[in-house]
């Protein structure tokens, strides 16, 4: 199906002055999947969003959410796409209720509804509890909840969130994670979720792309990445034998695809160009040592993070040959 | 023919949603503000406020039309004029006491500053207003709303002090207004409102300019502490450089100049503009507002200015200070179309 496409960017350019905060992004999410935008701050994640949000307009290219543009047609795009923005606020001397009930209003639904809506909704996030108080008395994850109680309220196709496990402990994380993964798999709603924490986006995306400096440098599912990486010669191995003598060293030094060796412990971490695996377990048969530990890295996000920041990196260098635009990348580029 | 049909349906349907989103979006933030003001504890501030000014000048209006009528009784030589009694209500202090339209003509803009300081900076910084932006309403109907809001508050709060006002002096003096009168008030109570809501949009455009709400409080109170008190000395100051009046021949030269531009500069003022208006509706003896030659005064009757003619007068006034609200209006609903709106 040719429209299972629900969120397309065309060449999205925002620039502020004379920095650009989004470079020609061209993003294709799919109906129905959960697609987190990871990059540093300052990356531009933001930007996109507000982008695609109508909220704030685009220098160049255009943005469509179920092929109505972003831009002019804000209104039809903000009917059908619930928006969690980083710190979403409420009204403090409202309670939880009264401020879903105003969502409710602004978004025109018959009085008659809403309060049976409402009570669906809080018991959905586990917050009737709290549901008469004042929501200035909420800690971070309550509002959390209630944020994603308030976005259901205009049944979105589409859930745009920015940052929302920032601030959250671990057991509230945890919560929330299993919240946005069951309204992807048992409600069907496509979601984009911004954020600069590799491991809970990894837990619950389905692609993710890699934002730096405005352009997406990579995009894709996990395992896709992480092959990706493999098959350009990227391999760490952790591996533990026993003895850990300096004849394996030399070994390990002694082939040629190695380019670098550290030891932690009693564990060597090794990079190379290509699968070792199979060489050194023969060498470690063959010379009676003990394998303890060995562990293929790579594949999970952090790696894939690192060595595509680094390529940004090199390139960019290659390039720009050290302007000093790298400067923007850790810390907020703009507020 | 039958697609062409369709899509004249849709759009016609499509419109229809438009009004609807307008309509709904508008009407669901006008009653929470409305909501948020009365339950807000600047209210409880505005009223307290409001309940001082109008029994202050309630005892004092009729204190001094007491004394000034024993006085005008025990002395054959002072006289007082009993006509528009009921006006003088509004207009006459006494004891010290200012009356209520030089109470209200202070203190008004007050009242439009707490209502609209932290109109829109407040939201943000409370990362309400980006949920709200994000919603299917239109940009404009959040601020609309929210004046709209402040404004009718504005309007319930300076009629139903002025009537209070009028039915308490009615009650302790037993002074009964005539329709003229009864008109009179109405009118000057309307330019209270517009002049107030003045204040209100000037609150709204700075809290739409600045990121904090202390900010915009500070920026409005100065701005009206520069109307109330320092733009008359500045005219003063810049009419007497322009149009010298030190030696007798300047005088005699300059005077009228320097008079008049005096006059001019004050009235960019908006606090200036209402008092000259207000005393020209509730004083029917006002015959002009500005300088008038003796070759003028040839031949003009001593007589009250008919109702018609004080409101022709002022007609200037209030186009003046609808077009200062409006230019206010405009500014912060402009920059805050073209804001762009984020989390943090």
């Amino acid at each position: 199906m040719a429209d299972s496409i629900i969120i397309r960017t065309r060449d999205l350019t925002k620039a502020y002055g004379t920095k650009v905060a989004v470079n020609h992004l061209n993003l294709e999410i799919r109906r129905g999947e959960i697609f987190g935008l990871l990059g540093p701050n300052g990356a531009g994640k933001t930007t996109t969003i507000l982008m695609l949000l109508g909220l704030t307009e685009p220098t160049l290219g255009n943005a469509l959410i179920d092929e109505h543009d972003c831009t002019r047609e804000s209104m039809h795009v903000k009917r059908i796409t619930g928006y969690l923005p980083d710190n979403a606020g409420f009204y403090s001397d409202m309670t939880g209720r009264e401020n879903l009930r105003f969502t409710a209003r602004l978004n025109g639904l018959p009085e008659k509804e809403i309060d049976p809506l409402i009570d669906r909704l809080l018991e959905r996030v586990s917050m009737t509890y709290a549901a008469d108080q004042k929501t200035g008395t909420y800690s971070k994850g309550m509002r959390q909840r209630l944020a994603i109680a308030d976005i259901l309220i205009k049944d979105p196709e589409v859930i745009i969130m920015d940052e929302p496990t920032l601030g959250l402990d671990p057991e509230g994380m945890r919560e929330f994670l299993e919240l946005i993964k069951e309204l992807s798999v048992k409600d069907g709603k496509t979601i984009l979720v911004s954020s600069h924490q590799l491991y809970q986006i990894q837990q619950i995306c389905d692609r993710v792309g890699i934002f730096v400096d405005g352009s997406l440098i990579a995009c894709g599912g996990i395992g896709e990445l992480g092959s990706q990486i493999a098959s350009r010669g990227h391999y760490t191995l952790e591996i533990e034998a026993e003895p850990c003598d300096d004849r394996f060293l030399g070994f390990i030094g002694g082939m040629k695809s190695v380019t670098g060796v550290s030891k932690e412990g009693n564990t060597f971490v090794i990079s190379s160009s290509e699968d070792l695996r199979s060489e050194i377990t023969k060498f470690l048969g063959m010379n009676d040592y003990k394998l303890l530990h060995m562990h293929q890295k790579g594949g999970d996000l952090d790696e894939i993070y690192r060595v595509y920041f680094e390529e940004a990196d090199k390139e960019e260098r290659g390039e720009s040959d050290g302007k000093g635009s790298r400067k923007h990348r850790f810390g907020r580029g703009r507020k | 023919m039958a697609k062409a049909a369709e899509s004249t349906v849709s759009a016609a349907e499509e419109n229809k949603i438009r009004r609807n989103i307008r309509y709904h979006s508008l009407s669901a933030l006008y009653r929470k503000e409305m909501a948020d003001h009365v339950n807000s504890k600047r209210f409880i501030i505005i009223l307290v406020l409001v309940l001082a000014m109008t029994i202050a000048s309630v005892y004092g209006a009729v204190t001094g039309i007491t004394s000034a009528i024993r006085n005008a009784a025990s002395d054959p030589k002072a006289s007082f004029d009993t006509t528009f009694m009921f006006l003088k209500l509004y207009t006459m202090g006494g004891s010290s006491i200012p009356s209520y339209m030089s109470l209200i003509a202070l203190i008004g803009p007050f009242i439009g500053l707490i209502l609209g300081f932290d109109a829109i900076n407040a939201e943000k910084n409370n990362g309400t207003l980006n949920r709200l932006v994000s919603q299917p309403i239109y940009r404009d109907s959040i601020i609309i709303g929210k004046f709209l809001a402040s404004a009718t508050l504005i309007a319930v709060m300076v009629l139903s002090t002025g009537i209070a006002v009028g039915c308490a002096g009615f009650l302790t003096s037993g002074i009964r207004p005539s329709q003229e009168e009864i008109i009179r008030v109405l009118i000057f109570l309307f330019y209270t409102v517009v002049y107030i809501c003045f204040w209100l949009a000037m609150a709204m455009l700075f809290s739409v300019l600045t990121r904090h709400a202390a900010t915009s409080a500070l920026a409005s109170i100065a701005l009206w502490l520069f109307f109330a008190i320092f733009m008359s000395l500045l005219a003063g100051i810049i009419a007497n450089a322009a149009y010298p009046v030190n030696t007798e021949y300047q005088q005699a030269v300059n005077s009228l100049n320097n008079y008049n531009l005096n006059i001019n500069l004050n009235r960019v003022s908006p606090y200036y503009l209402y008092s000259e208006a207000s005393s020209v509706l509730m004083n029917p003896a006002a015959r002009a507002i500005n300088a008038v030659s003796y070759a003028q005064l040839a031949g003009a009757l001593s007589s009250y200015l008919s109702l018609g003619q004080s409101v022709l007068l002022v007609w200037p006034h209030l186009v003046g200070l609808l077009a200062l609200t409006f230019a206010a209006f405009t500014i912060s609903y402009v920059g805050f179309m073209r804001q762009e709106i984020r989390g943090n």
